[in-house]
């Protein structure tokens, strides 16, 4: 599946600058994944020993995937998952 | 002028320059101010504070501006009153309310935040600020962009209270009224802040802007003489007020300027959006989204950002978390009115009924000094009161008609019934 990564402002430096990059996955963490592998520091900038950071926000067709399936949410063509860090609120 | 020596990742501690940055490159962590204490404990003294002036201002070697305040010069400093009436009706004997419903200028105590984030952004030289708002910081934000001379963009959810949403367009601000909860509205404001080159008070201005939150903990520090009190109960949306209460008392302890830092934080929230007392309860480390339902809109935050760092303040002061029902919220609010005469909005209700409750559960004791952070003016959310408050008596205007009418009123009260 070919879905589309969009990219927050601090990543940006490990994707050639882009804010939105294509990934291959059939889940969330496949597509991620792939994208750790296209782009070198992704994956050490979204992951901790345990699992994504906990100030790491990802969202799959504007919803966050801790309400779906978490990171094995399936994916499919032409969806859009955008990761975005933890902000303040009121 | 100022204290302020960079940034610094509150996760990795990782040190940056000061710049309108707000997230760590390394590891996606908060980034917060860092300060030079020790020139501070040299320079500044209680003392010297006291002698301040009577704003949040006095404070102002503990937050992140380089020179003058150039916004919300009058906010804070607001008081802190002894409750006797409610304390009796809860059972506590040294009952504190930390009064925010009368901040200035927009009556909640986000008029603290703002200041130093509009401050900040002049000194930065942008010249539009935005934010994304359950309806105070929407109120604050706009009304000090307008004194400011600043354009302001305002990202709401699009259910939010009528005061609060007019009390923002009055401003002449430009309103975004997003289709779902603010969660929703925050990651937009997130993907919108990577586009504009704005100041989003709670992104890119996020670690200065938040710094204001520290006023209210100096100010209860002050106000009760340079002591921390036993209990604080706080109104939990993002949990950054919390985070940053516990971030004041303990750079007070640092600096020396309270003996001892033995203040225990409280949670408080909405059991229609609890993820943070729902974790404190549970014993959990990292909190779990929720879909607020809950009449406290200033509280319906499903997705704390500070919520990691909460659940931390929380349990090393040994402090609790609890919630409370819709119902309980407007009994809260009923009760603080009718026994201190401050009509507070939902949050100020949940408080109040969460202190209740760690009351009845024996986590706070009668003769502990306990203050309530009351945090937003009930004129704000007036329209949850509708039918849950006594009607008026419709009377014509004669005086035979208002004394029979109420000597009819006062036997329905003492009989308990019609006649």
């Amino acid at each position: 599946m070919a879905v589309l990564v969009r990219i927050p402002i601090p990543l940006r430096r490990f994707v050639e600058g882009r804010p939105l990059v294509e990934a291959q996955g059939g889940t969330v963490s496949e597509v991620l994944g792939d994208l750790s592998l296209r782009y070198p520091g992704v994956h050490q900038r979204l992951y901790d020993g345990s699992g994504l950071r906990p100030f790491v926000n990802v969202y799959l067709n504007e919803e966050d995937i801790r309400f779906l399936a978490g990171e094995q949410t399936p994916v499919k063509d032409g969806d859009l998952i955008s990761v975005v860090p933890a902000i303040a609120g009121g | 002028m100022g204290y302020t020596t960079g940034l610094v990742c509150r996760a990795c501690g990782k040190e940056y320059p000061e710049a309108p940055n707000y997230v760590c490159e390394d590891c996606f962590g908060p980034l917060e101010v860092l300060y030079d204490y020790e020139r501070i404990s040299q320079e500044v003294s209680p003392q010297r504070i006291s002698s301040g002036p009577k704003s949040m201002w006095r404070y102002e070697a503990l937050l992140p501006l380089q020179g003058e305040p150039k916004a919300g010069q009058q906010a804070g400093y607001t008081p802190l009153i002894h409750a006797r009436r409610l304390g009796e009706a809860l059972g506590l004997s040294r009952l504190y309310i930390k009064n925010d419903t009368v901040n200035v200028p927009s009556l909640s105590f986000k008029d603290r935040v703002v200041s130093v984030a509009v401050s900040k952004a002049l000194e930065f030289g942008f010249d539009t600020v935005a934010c994304a708002s359950t309806g105070n910081l929407a109120n604050s934000l706009a009304s000090q962009a307008a004194s400011a001379g600043l354009r302001s963009f305002i990202f709401i959810p699009d259910n939010l209270e009528e005061a609060k949403v007019v009390g923002t367009l009055v401003y002449d601000s430009q309103v975004v009224a997003v289709k779902g909860n603010y969660d929703d509205v925050n990651r937009l404001c997130s993907e919108v802040a990577s586009i504009y080159p704005w100041a989003f008070v709670n992104i890119n201005l996020r670690p200065y802007y938040s710094e204001g939150s520290k006023t209210f903990a100096f100010e209860i520090a002050e106000q009760l003489g340079w002591e921390s009190p036993d209990h604080i109960v706080i109104p939990v949306a993002g949990c950054s007020l919390l985070t940053k209460i516990w971030k004041g008392f303990k750079e007070l302890e640092r600096l020396g300027w309270i003996k001892r830092n033995s203040a225990m934080l409280y949670a408080a929230q909405a059991s229609g959006c609890s993820p943070v007392s729902t974790a404190i309860k549970n014993g959990w480390d990292t909190i779990r989204p929720v879909k607020p339902n809950t009449i406290a809109k200033s509280l319906a935050i499903g997705n704390p950002a500070d919520g990691y760092f909460g659940l931390q303040a929380v349990k090393e002061t040994g402090g609790y978390g609890e919630d409370v029902s819709d119902k309980e919220i407007l009994e809260g609010i009923l009760l603080l009115a009718r026994t201190e005469g401050i009509f507070a909005e939902t949050a100020g209700g949940v408080v109040v009924a969460v202190t209740r409750k760690l009351v009845q559960q024996g986590r706070i004791g009668r003769d502990h000094l306990t203050v309530l952070a009351i945090t937003g003016n009930g004129l704000k959310t007036q329209e949850i009161l509708v039918g849950k408050t006594p009607q008026p008596l419709k009377i014509s205007a004669s005086l035979e008609d208002f004394t029979d009418q109420i000597e009819k009123t006062e036997r329905r009260q003492q009989y308990g019934c019609a006649g």
